[in-house]
């Protein structure tokens, strides 16, 4: 019989299809798990509703489960329940290592403002200096942005804050 | 408030239309950023279309991808708004600016709808949104006082009132900062929507039940 922390160890090797860095577990988007009479259930959360790699990391959940000779039942959850803030430290430190910024912390009750996104309060993962800019609001995933760094002249890409 | 499917499926059938019209610009915009920015915006809005259309099609017992492409072009509930073909650029920040300042007003009354399915999704979106809002304002500011911009967000309007039930409509107004006038309402379609719906059920309808 399969344990809750099985599934959860094995769930913290997939990673993420589009950042492969870090796993679904340190992104935070695995809400539940529960194991009764074989089956295991997952509540999953999306980052982004258009996020292209959904399918993809469903399956991988489904099959992981399966390779611990469970029956996976694997729920999408479309509420609000995830926000960036949701990434683990140990997913920030690995995001940071490979390049991206991790996403600043969200300002409760408030909506990130341009002002906020234009200051100086993203440091350069390559150099660490927070001579950095804002290049794009929107990057190749609905989840990053483009940021320059004038320090190092470095492009990197930033985790949006939601 | 009460949410019906025919409330899910405007919105949804506005977002999928809409990101279609987006993605228009995928690969020609006038910069390097603009073309990464509507292609994201164009898939983040299609992504709310499916989560939109999975709900509804709980309720009317079918699947998603049945609402968004097997019904006929006459079925479907978008605002004559997201229906036009791209335009130039003013009309598109025309568009977007409008439609963005519109949906947050709808989303806001979503929110508190007693489904609590649909309140949670709505709140999803509403914080994805503020990055499409956050573009379109940084647009809106500047070109404002261009006489080009000016001119497209005043033959808009009345499609971008339309895009509201009557009851948010001052609302917009007020946001927009013009007077409200007619609307051109939703349930009138033009040519253009049966064109993009030719091409985007193509592989629907050329192989019913195809996956890949």
């Amino acid at each position: 019989m399969v344990s809750e922390a099985q599934v959860w160890e094995a769930l913290a090797e997939i990673p993420d299809p589009e950042i492969p860095v870090i796993s679904l577990v340190d992104l935070g988007v695995i809400r539940a798990v529960a194991v009764e009479n074989g089956s295991v259930r997952i509540e999953f959360t999306p980052t982004f509703l258009g996020c292209p790699a959904l399918e993809v990391m469903r399956d991988a959940m489904a099959e992981s489960v399966r390779a611990l000779g469970a029956e996976p039942d694997v729920r999408v959850v479309l509420d609000d329940s995830w926000s960036t803030d949701k990434i683990t430290p140990a997913g920030r430190e690995k995001l940071r290592a490979s390049g991206f910024a991790p996403p600043a912390p969200r300002s409760a009750g408030t909506a990130t403002t341009l002002v906020e996104l234009n200051s100086m309060a993203f440091r350069c993962p390559y150099c660490g200096s927070k001579e950095t800019a804002l290049e794009n609001l929107f990057g190749p995933t609905p989840c990053r942005s483009v940021r320059y760094c004038n320090a190092c002249r470095q492009p990197f890409e930033q985790f949006k804050t939601i | 408030m009460t949410t019906t499917s025919d409330l899910l499926l405007e919105i949804a059938d506005d977002e999928l239309i809409l990101g279609w019209r987006d993605s228009e610009w995928t690969g020609i915009a006038p910069s390097l950023e603009e073309d990464v920015a509507f292609s994201s915006i164009a898939q983040n809005e299609i992504g709310h279309a499916r989560a939109l259309y999975e709900l509804a099609a709980r309720e009317l017992g079918t699947d998603a991808d049945a609402l968004a492409f097997d019904r006929d072009p006459g079925e479907y509930r978008s605002a004559p708004l997201v229906e036009r073909r791209r335009m130039d650029w003013a009309h598109t920040i025309a568009r977007h600016f409008l439609y963005e300042t519109a949906d947050e007003i709808r989303l806001a009354t979503l929110k508190e709808s007693d489904n609590a399915e649909v309140a949670g999704l709505a709140a999803k979106m509403d914080r994805e949104e503020q990055y499409h809002r956050l573009h379109a304002r940084m647009w809106e500011e500047r070109l404002r006082d261009e006489p080009r911009f000016r001119d497209a967000v005043h033959e808009l309007w009345p499609f971008a009132l339309g895009v509201l039930p009557p009851e948010q409509r001052a609302t917009l107004a007020q946001r927009v900062g013009l007077d409200e006038v007619d609307a051109v309402e939703r349930g009138q379609h033009s040519d253009e929507l049966r064109e993009l719906w030719e091409e985007m059920t193509i592989v629907r309808r050329s192989v019913p039940g195809a996956t890949w």
